[in-house]
Order: structure tokens, then C-alpha cells, then sequence
């Protein structure tokens, strides 16, 4: 496939590193965001091809992770309703709540079901009438158009039994919350090039000036992710901190317009609390009013008492960049894909699933 | 989560109400329904990155082509450096910084 072979071609990758080795003078830690980011760091190895000099840190850019475990209590709650189809992304399916999944609440009998799109849940929606539709609306500022798009649909056609359950959280908040943290030890930031598509980068430049911290905006695809690291490096050895943006093929500075026009007449933001940080000011989206009525929490008047997480799981931690996967004492026997006590080891895209597939499982392997 | 993969736009079905405008795109033989909502400019023949059946952008080919174009530059200042039969060229710094990209506002001369 055009754009993506080239950007997996091993002679590039190779060369790219080999640039980084010349240029790396002394230790660096960078983070990369996003948890499409990491997988393929930890898929390709990117890891081993680095000099030593050189450490990745892994963020909080999962939105499987990071959606508070409130929400999953809510949605289990929504799933468990008799004339309620709950509609979810595939991934979110086994993320423990406080004592059940919407896997669990599935095999109880509750009406679950994965959609490609929240489109196809408003869809779902038209076709049964008499039912409730609720789409788990998590996700970062890439996917904040479609779920716009899914409540503008449904009031354009006037579907008053359709509603989103939101868990929307922006990535600029959670960067300077990580920044402002005392023992924060992140020097550069790989930014998350699907987030800055949709949302541009000119929101990271006043980061970048009061953390000098260099931002560089970055692909997917294992060149992108070690172009975007030397481009990280030639800033840190040059004492610069600046926002770059190596994903040029899909980035502008100013993002798409026409999807940031449509969040904003949806969306407002809000505070939101982060599974395993806690809530960070101004760092979600809630719809306004004029759609409030689509908002699943006010149109089912949940509550969630008691959400509690597993004691043994550290993911706040690991999602900080603050500990590795396999600094945890419960990593790979008390808590696996099969059976995860924290979120990060149920997407594909967390920090523990990658570390744990592929055989990251101690120190001097990462 | 935030994946997008690339596409090629093989048919645009225009709609009166452009939040409906959506086309047929082509992945690797695969094909499916992708509103273009958010891509008013999208044609037959663009390749559009494509996140839960929305494409949010239009992939700029010239500047997909920077990274390989900069490897080779370098490459070639190197063979350059370590071949005596050039003559003037030995000793010539070598650009091995990063390949030129957009920066911050205050940067763009």
C-alpha cells in the first residue's frame, strides 16, 4: 500500500538510525504520546536500534487507559438495561470496571455491540425505534469529528432515542500535566500525528516555549517514528525546543477546519479525570447545550458509587512514563491480556499489552 | 486507537448537504463507503487518511517523498567525502541534520 510500505522499509530504518548515532552526544528521555505510537515501537523493535543513549517513554495516549473507571461502571450499567443496545470500538469491550466489563455485561445478556463507526450506531438507532441506542464515545481529538458527527446526524434526523455516553480527553492538557509534574524526567515529546491532523499543532508551540521541551509532531510507521526521534535529538543536542512536525504528509499547522468547526458546535471542553492520573483541568470535551439531551449520562441520570480500581496495578504510573510495564510486581502473572487488572493491558495500544506481547518483560530488553 | 489508514478515492458521491458528501475508497483492494465530510477538497485519485469510516485529510505527496529524498542527499555527500576522485568536494561539511520541516510560527523564515 502506497504510504505505508516505504515508511516500513528495514534499509530506511536502518539509515535513519545510523543518523541518530552520529548526532546523539549524551542521555535523552523522550516520550512518545500516543499508544499507536508505542505499539509499533515495541512491535518493530525500534528500541534496539537506538543507541543506548537514548530512552522512550511511553504516554497516556490510550484512550482505552485512560477513560475513567466511572464511565466503564456507567456504560456496564447502560449495557444492563432491558431495551438498550450499548455500542462500543471493539477494544473497549474487556476494560475492567470497578467489578464488570461490557464483555461481562454481554454474557449477562445485555445487548453489546462493536461498531466500526459511531456512525453505524446511529444507523442501529434508525432501524429500532422502540430501543435505546448508546455509543461509547471515547477518544482523543482524532476521533471527536466522527462522534460529532454521529449526534449531528441524529439530530438532523430528529432521533431523540439516540445518545453517547462521552469520554472525550484532549492531548495538550495531559502534556503539561506530565511537564508540570515534580519528578517528570521527559525532554522531548514525540506529539501524536492523527490528534494534530484534526487539531493542527499552534496549541503545542506555547508548550514547547514555557517547558523548553521540543515537540516534534510524528507518524506511525517505524521511519516516521525514527525520523521524528532524530528530529527530537538534533533539537536536544542543539539546545533548541521548538515544535516540528515531521508527519508533513497528513499535518498542516492549523489541522482540518472543517472537523474542528463541527467539534465546536458540539463539544465544549471540560475537566476530566484520567484513569490512573486523576482529573486534569480543561483536558475533555462535553457537549453543549443545545445537544445535551444526547448525552447519555443526563439522559439516564446514572450514578457510579463506589468505582474502585485493582489495588496491585500501577498503571497511573506507567502511564506518567514514570515506571516501566515490568516494574510492576503484578506484569504477566497476576495481571495479563486474559486477565488484565488495569486498562493498559487490554488495548493492544497500552504501554503493558505491548510490553507483555512482545516480550519486553525486563529491564535491559527495552 | 487513533489509527488512520491510507486510501485512494475512487469515486466521490457528492450530496446537497456536504456533511453526507462521502466516495468509494480503495484500500489494497478492499473498498468501502467513507464519508468525506471533513475533506471538502478530496477528488477521484487522492489518497485520503481514513479514521472510523472518515477521512481527515489528503495525504500532500511531495511532502511524503522528503524523507527518502533527504537520506539520499545525505548519502550522497558521504560518497563524496570518501571518494578522492572528486576533486573540491573532499572535506565539504556534511548536512546531517534532520530533514528541513515546518516549524514554529516564529521559525518559518
Amino acid at each position: 500500500m502506497k504510504f505505508v510500505d516505504e515508511y516500513r522499509d528495514r534499509e530506511t530504518v536502518d539509515r535513519i538510525a545510523g543518523e541518530i548515532r552520529r548526532v546523539v552526544t549524551q542521555p535523552w528521555t523522550i516520550m512518545e504520546i500516543c499508544g499507536g505510537q508505542t505499539h509499533t515501537i515495541l512491535k518493530s523493535g525500534l528500541q534496539d536500534l537506538l543507541p543506548p543513549e537514548i530512552t522512550l517513554v511511553h504516554g497516556p495516549g490510550c484512550p482505552v487507559c485512560v477513560t475513567p473507571v466511572e464511565l466503564i461502571d456507567k456504560a456496564v450499567a447502560i449495557a444492563a438495561r432491558p431495551g438498550t443496545i450499548l455500542c462500543s470500538f471493539g477494544d473497549m469491550l474487556r476494560v475492567p470496571g470497578s467489578s464488570r466489563s461490557l464483555f461481562d455485561a454481554k454474557a449477562d445478556g445485555g445487548d453489546v455491540r462493536i461498531v466500526y463507526s459511531p456512525v453505524d450506531a446511529v444507523k442501529l438507532a434508525r432501524a429500532n425505534p422502540d430501543k435505546q441506542v448508546v455509543f461509547f464515545a471515547v477518544g482523543f481529538e482524532t476521533t471527536a469529528p466522527a462522534n460529532a458527527m454521529s449526534v449531528w446526524q441524529a439530530a438532523h434526523q430528529k432521533l431523540e432515542n439516540y445518545s453517547i455516553l462521552v469520554a472525550h480527553v484532549l492531548v495538550p492538557p495531559a502534556i503539561e500535566a506530565i511537564l508540570s509534574a515534580r519528578n517528570c524526567r521527559v525532554q522531548a515529546f514525540l506529539a501524536p500525528g492523527h490528534v494534530c491532523t484534526v487539531a493542527g499543532f499552534e496549541q503545542y508551540e506555547p508548550l514547547a516555549r514555557k517547558y523548553n521541551v521540543p515537540i516534534v509532531v510524528t507518524g506511525f510507521e517505524p521511519v516516521d517514528l525514527l525520523e521524528g526521534v532524530w528530529m527530537a535529538v538534533a533539537q536536544l543536542e542543539a539546545g533548541r525546543a521548538e515544535v516540528e512536525n515531521q508527519y508533513s504528509r497528513a499535518v498542516a499547522r492549523q489541522g482540518n477546519r472543517p472537523a474542528q468547526a463541527l467539534v465546536a458546535e458540539l463539544f465544549e471542553v471540560s475537566n476530566r479525570q484520567w484513569r490512573g492520573i486523576g482529573e486534569i483541568p480543561a483536558s475533555g470535551l462535553r457537549l453543549r447545550e443545545p445537544y445535551r439531551r444526547f448525552d447519555a449520562e443526563e439522559r439516564f441520570a446514572l450514578t457510579a458509587p463506589g468505582a474502585a480500581e485493582s489495588p496491585d496495578c500501577i498503571s497511573g504510573l506507567v502511564l506518567q512514563g514514570l515506571k516501566k510495564p515490568y516494574e510492576c510486581a503484578a506484569f504477566g502473572t497476576k495481571c495479563t491480556p486474559e486477565r488484565p487488572l488495569g486498562a493498559p493491558m487490554v488495548s493492544s495500544e497500552g504501554a503493558c499489552a505491548a510490553y507483555y506481547l512482545y516480550g519486553r518483560h525486563e529491564k535491559g530488553r527495552d | 486507537m487513533c489509527l488512520a489508514v491510507p486510501g485512494k478515492i475512487v469515486e466521490v458521491i457528492e450530496d446537497p448537504e456536504p456533511a453526507f458528501r462521502r466516495g468509494k475508497v480503495d484500500f489494497s483492494g478492499v473498498r468501502k463507503d467513507v464519508s468525506l465530510a471533513f475533506t471538502p477538497e478530496a477528488k477521484v485519485g487522492d489518497y485520503v487518511l481514513v479514521h472510523v469510516g472518515f477521512a481527515l485529510n489528503v495525504v500532500d505527496e511531495e511532502e511524503a517523498q522528503k524523507i527518502f529524498e533527504h537520506l539520499d542527499q545525505i548519502a550522497a555527500f558521504e560518497e563524496m567525502e570518501t571518494d578522492p576522485s572528486v576533486p573540491g568536494e573532499t572535506g565539504e561539511p556534511i548536512d546531517v541534520s534532520p530533514p528541513d520541516r515546518e516549524r514554529t510560527e516564529e521559525e518559518v523564515p
